[in-house]
């Protein structure tokens, strides 16, 4: 049985990351990661005409990028597993129409990189695929424009505001020993604290990281001593203190090896007010740089929580109130 | 209070508050000075240009509205904004940047579903209101 405990699915082969690729733009180039990533553009169109086939452009130069890393071609990858911020999916499947692989499109709002690493994993972990790419993007116009106001409407954001990441990430994920496993994965619930204010997402979705994150201790009996780090995908500002405290509050210390990628994609003078937000800031966070932070012997063994807001205009207008959702990831690095 | 039994309650202390007096103080000066600004213009074009208080006035709100369509076409109304607030959106400008940045925004859908159709998706609040009180003030200054 791999199911184990209430959320929790352990694999039972040896399932590896074995290549990732990262694209991004202007912002998240020139911020402290930027080197880190394989491709940073200089400008939100990224050579395209509009915003939206930008951010499918980021997604095809990761998935390329991947692919080339991991040395495979697209014949030889047996599904495709995406998904992105923006109504029907479009990145994803825009770029899966370009695709000759079996693809299964995924909507988590921003956890959707680690729902379908979660997903890639148990599919080839139950023999379903022999090798699946896994891919996720957000772009900051294309998130303001259909989610908030125009880019360029000049309304004030309060501090507790995130700004969207620009760039995409790809992993491929197979049984062929690579430097990275991917062991066990907690799928989450989603979580409606009933708060409403769409601009401070990282208190909505604290609740749901910190159930997620309970339930992966609870499951396996672990706490948090059993990882070099946990990070969340984009609390940011508000909901990573919150989250830590709500963890405290259920008997839990994680303040020691926590983090959130939102936290450490932009630095504080580019002044994206609490942090970065968006499915490609835990993608291209981990896949970029705490991958490579793994490869270096800072960590270990790291659980990646990514946290979605599943946000809608209607619904806010409609005054109700934002579900969330977290799905965890547990990656530890191969010695050797 | 623990943030799990009473989480709506709990969270406000993590929530950080908006800075009223600052915000307040900066929106004030900000919109002051464009004020300030657009009613010396008014001044310049009847004394120094001749034209007519009504002219001039018109031909001060053609200018400001320019003024705030060309700052959001180079990407800086925005920041304006973060730093007046209201100083920057209640203003006259900030109806004009509301046309201009919605007309930006749906370009890439063409000329008449992306720019005509989405022009007035926020500054259209403003024509609809304005139309209602005006309908308002008009029946009571009837009757009155």
């Amino acid at each position: 049985m791999r199911l184990v405990g209430k959320q929790t699915w352990v694999f039972e082969n040896n399932i590896y990351i074995q290549a990732t690729g990262t694209a991004v733009g202007p912002f998240e180039a020139d911020g402290p990661l930027g080197k880190q990533f394989d491709v940073g553009y200089r400008d939100l169109y990224c050579g395209e005409k509009t915003w939206e086939l930008a951010e499918r452009r980021l997604m095809k130069e990761a998935i390329t990028i991947c692919m080339n890393k991991g040395n495979v071609t697209a014949n030889e990858i047996d599904v495709f597993l995406a998904g992105d911020l923006l109504n029907q999916n479009v990145t994803a499947n825009y770029t899966a129409r370009e695709l000759p692989i079996p693809f299964l499109c995924m909507f988590g709002a921003c956890s959707t990189s680690m729902e379908t690493l979660a997903v890639g994993a148990a599919l080839v972990d139950g023999g379903f695929a022999r090798q699946a790419l896994v891919a996720t993007s957000s772009h900051n116009a294309t998130a303001e424009r259909q989610f908030r106001y125009p880019t360029e409407l000049g309304i004030q954001k309060p501090k507790s505001a995130t700004f969207t990441v620009t760039g995409a990430g790809a992993a491929l994920i197979g049984s062929q020993k690579g430097r990275f496993r991917v062991t066990a994965a907690t799928i989450g619930r989603v979580i409606d604290a009933g708060l409403k204010n769409p601009m401070d997402m990282g208190a909505a979705m604290a609740p749901a990281a910190a159930h997620t994150i309970e339930q992966h201790f609870l499951d396996l009996n672990r706490s948090p001593a059993d990882y070099d780090l946990i990070v969340t995908g984009d609390l940011s500002g508000i909901g990573s203190v919150i989250v830590k405290e709500l963890l405290m509050e259920a008997g839990y210390d994680i303040t020691d090896g926590y983090s959130d990628c939102g936290l450490m994609i932009y630095r504080p003078d580019q002044r994206k007010f609490a942090g970065g937000s968006g499915c490609a800031c835990c993608a291209v966070v981990t896949y970029g740089h705490l991958l490579r932070e793994m490869e270096k012997g800072t960590f270990r063994k790291i659980f990646v929580v990514a946290t979605g807001a599943l946000l809608s205009q209607t619904m806010i207008q409609q005054k109700q109130s934002i579900p969330a959702i977290a799905h965890g990831v547990v990656i530890e690095s191969v010695g050797g | 209070m623990k943030l799990r039994d009473h989480y709506q309650q709990a969270v406000r202390k993590f929530q950080p508050k908006p800075s009223y007096l600052a915000n307040s103080f900066q929106a004030f000066i900000s919109g002051g000075l464009v004020c300030a600004g657009a009613e010396g213009l008014r001044a310049l074009y009847m004394n120094s240009w001749g034209f007519s208080s009504d002219a001039a006035q018109h031909l001060m709100m053609l200018t400001v509205m320019g003024l705030a369509v060309l700052l959001t076409a180079m990407g800086r109304y925005d920041a304006l904004s973060q730093f007046a607030g209201a100083g920057a959106t209640v203003l006259l400008t900030g109806f004009a940047n509301s046309l201009a940045s919605a007309a930006m925004e749906h370009r890439t859908e063409g000329w008449v579903s992306g720019i005509a159709n989405h022009m007035f998706k926020i500054g259209g609040v403003v024509i609809v209101y304005g139309m209602v009180i005006a309908y308002v003030l008009g029946v009571i200054y009837y009757i009155v």
